[in-house]
């Protein structure tokens, strides 16, 4: 298909959108409420072009391309009708973007700016709902909501939660939870990804900033820090860097000069994960289950099994997830090596994640009536503090975490990206049930970002059959399959809540055009990769910090110890008043 | 009928089955009510979300029963004109409830339609079966009180309690 658009000749595809060729021919198009990949909403109007012939403007988003179309992105009648777009959408925006966190990156402001608005046209009619901070993990602001209703795509056709709906109807439709009610008593698992889908600030994480500069300033505390392996390569985005490198040494040394006494890497703690998940599933398989065994690093899949699918707990590892494993080792262990009072130790991670500050102030992980870990920053929020500091990280010379907490195999960097649990498993599953220590350090069946992907591994004259889940809602597929018999041998199942694993968590930097947001998390994946490739420490359990940590301390994987200290015991959520499923 | 045998009503779960059964809840109930929506979502297969949202789009719809004195304000175009908005506030400000409520002791609801089509009366609001015409917010106050004295003269005396409960 032959068509013209902004005056110069372009080849159509069948079927292809207005906005598709656009974007392909390389014209820009502002869009609002347009997400790759899923069916067109048509809601927010923004994307209307200019075709000859056609009376009214189109949506170049919805609109199919046709032979011999004329289209013109920006004539003036369509950029009057965005600014005018615009203007209605800001009649009853707060206007407050000054204090707004989304500042900078918000995609309403942006517009505001490219259409040349100047002045409020309409007089304000401003809503007045209240602030949800009902959730650990993130806060809900109706009265900047657009209804672009991508949060609520995000959370249903993304996720599979659909904690959210559009409520109510014409000027009083709010996006809200059901039964008019907050986010604590939905089934909301704080995974985050309506947070980076939100073109403004009406979804934002629950910041914890304020704690951690607090804790920093205080003198009585000595204020420790772990960050987890998919913010190393991510952090750079969020500073304006260009992406899909590891800056952790520079990382290191920025967290330092902000003041954090001791820089751990949770790749540690990952390791550590490994040696106590690996020896769970060797058992499992040894004694007959309950197979298969899913993974529970990932805070937002363990809070949808324990409200929507209970009967699955007793199927879920034990083992805490890498932070928590982290936290307590340092209040507990380290402790004791450096002779300090587990009270005066202030623990703050930094996660790609928004569930892992839920995850952090669950009462399971707390001993004493302490939290093993006090605060959870998101890479947002660190990367907030850096600017702050006017620290410029890629000009800072490279340091080392401290040891022994900061030691890590490449293993336990995979945490990071979809399939990277399962692989760094396997290598320590396979010396445990082949007694070898020679396992196929890459699975290429388990890369990629597909939504379910299998591997079988035979090792010892034992077949270890394994799935890998990309995604709350491919898990749930999974689940669907495994529930009419079709896997009846899968042994273990690694499960990320977010898509393409922790790199795309909903505590990541947050890019205006999510047109590139496969292709980001990839990059970020094959920064993880590059690291395991070229790392010459590949395997949990040649860590020799987590080997010390066994032989001073736990004794050995699944000792009493651990259990005490790196396992939890599961239970349903179950609240038949208000049925969170 | 309770929530089961209406939901019997509809063995196919197909969605387009979503609004009839909260109309039929409704009649029966009186309102949906929390379990009502929860049981049409899992009968249906649709998120309890996806059906508080259809449910809250119509008007039709409420979430609490009614009061014993429901009060319906007429918001349609003459009404407005002769002040329904005033009138509505007034009775929002008396009673301390949104429209679609019911007040905490079970009294009044508030409840606003297009037009109750009695546009000569305007502004006009019906509580329960009796219509007032041409109020103003002043006489709200009055018409509340009414019946306010309407339910204490009808509530149980000290000595029938007394007598009931021995």
């Amino acid at each position: 298909m032959q068509v013209t658009i902004n005056n110069r000749p372009a080849e159509a595809r069948e079927g292809e959108t207005i906005l598709e060729l656009a974007r392909r021919e390389g014209h820009a198009i502002p869009t609002l409420c347009h997400m790759k990949g899923l069916l067109p909403s048509g809601a927010c109007r923004i994307c209307v072009v200019e075709v000859e012939g056609q009376k009214g403007l189109l949506p170049a988003c919805s609109h199919p391309v046709q032979d011999g179309m004329v289209i013109q992105t920006h004539s003036a009648r369509a950029v009057e009708t965005r600014k005018t777009l615009v203007e209605l959408l800001l009649a009853n925006h707060p206007d407050d973007c000054l204090y707004c966190v989304r500042s900078g990156t918000c995609e309403l402001q942006d517009l505001a700016r490219a259409y040349g608005v100047r002045r409020r046209r309409w007089p304000a009619g401003l809503r007045h709902h209240s602030l949800d901070v009902s959730s650990p993990a993130l806060v809900r602001d109706p009265d900047k909501c657009i209804l672009c209703g991508k949060c609520v795509r995000a959370c249903e056709e993304v996720m599979g939660v659909a904690a959210i709906d559009f409520t109510h109807g014409g000027s009083w439709t709010v996006i809200a939870p059901a039964y008019g009610g907050d986010l604590n008593r939905s089934p909301c698992i704080g995974c985050g990804q309506c947070i980076v889908v939100c073109p403004t600030g009406a979804l934002r994480e629950r910041s914890q900033l304020d704690r951690v500069c607090a804790a920093l300033a205080d003198p009585e505390l000595t204020v420790v820090i772990q960050h987890a392996p998919a913010v190393s390569v991510s952090i750079a985005e969020e500073l304006d860097l260009p992406g899909g490198q590891d800056f952790n040494p520079q990382l290191v040394a920025a967290l330092r000069l902000l003041g954090f006494e001791y820089v751990f890497d949770t790749g540690f703690s990952a390791d550590l994960t490994i040696m106590e998940e690996a020896a769970e599933l060797v058992r499992r398989i040894k004694l007959g289950g309950p197979l298969p065994m899913f993974t529970s690093c990932s805070p937002g899949w363990v809070r949808w099994v324990e409200q929507a699918r209970p009967e699955l707990l007793p199927n879920l590892s034990t083992c805490k997830s890498p932070q928590q494993m982290m936290g307590a080792v340092i209040k507990s262990w380290f402790a004791q090596r450096k002779n300090l009072d587990p009270a005066k130790i202030f623990s703050v991670s930094v996660m790609p994640c928004t569930a892992k500050k839920a995850e952090a102030g669950r009462p399971e992980h707390a001993r004493e009536g302490r939290a093993d870990v006090d605060a959870v920053l998101t890479v947002r929020e660190l990367a907030r503090l850096i600017r702050q500091r006017g620290i410029h990280i890629q000009e800072l010379k490279p340091e080392h975490a401290d040891l022994p907490l900061g030691m890590r195999s490449t293993a336990g960097r995979l945490f990071g990206g979809t399939g990277g649990v399962m692989e760094a498993a396997l290598r320590t599953a396979w010396i445990l049930l082949t007694g070898e220590d020679s396992p196929p350090l890459r699975v290429a069946a388990l890369h990629g970002q597909d939504g379910v992907k299998f591997a079988t591994i035979e090792a010892g004259g034992v077949k270890l059959q394994v799935a890998v889940a990309n995604g709350l809602r491919h898990a749930q597929t999974l689940l669907g399959e495994i529930a009419a018999g079709k896997h009846p041998e899968l042994q273990f199942v690694e499960v990320m809540t977010c898509p393409g694993g922790c790199v795309g968590g909903g505590g990541q930097p947050i890019h205006k055009d999510g047109e590139h947001a496969l292709e980001r998390r990839q990059e970020r994946i094959n920064a993880l990769h590059r690291i395991d490739d070229e790392g010459m420490l590949r395997r949990s359990h040649r860590n020799w910090a987590v080997n010390e940590l066994y032989r001073e301390f736990l004794g050995e994987p699944l000792s009493e110890k651990s259990h005490e200290l790196l396992h939890v015991h599961r239970t349903p959520v179950l609240d038949e008043e208000d049925a969170l499923v | 009928m309770s929530i089961e045998q209406v939901l019997a009503r509809h063995p196919g779960r197909s969605r387009d089955h979503l609004i009839p059964l909260l109309q039929e809840l409704q009649q029966e109930l009186g309102f949906l009510s929390r379990p009502a929506i929860r049981q049409v979502a899992e009968h249906l297969g649709l998120p309890a979300s996806k059906v508080w949202g259809v449910a809250t789009f119509y008007n039709q719809f409420r979430f609490q029963p009614r009061g014993r004195f429901p009060v319906v304000v007429c918001r349609g175009t003459a009404c407005h004109v002769k002040g329904s908005a005033a009138v509505l506030a007034a009775l929002q400000h008396e009673l301390k409830i949104e429209p679609g409520a019911t007040t905490r002791d079970g009294l009044f609801s508030l409840e606003v339609v297009a037009c109750i089509g009695a546009c000569g009366l305007a502004p006009v609001i019906a509580v329960g079966d009796d219509y007032h015409a041409g109020v103003t917010p002043q006489q709200v106050g009055r018409i509340l009180a009414d019946c306010r004295r309407r339910a204490a003269e009808d509530a149980p005396t000290k000595a029938a309690v007394e007598e009931a409960l021995a």
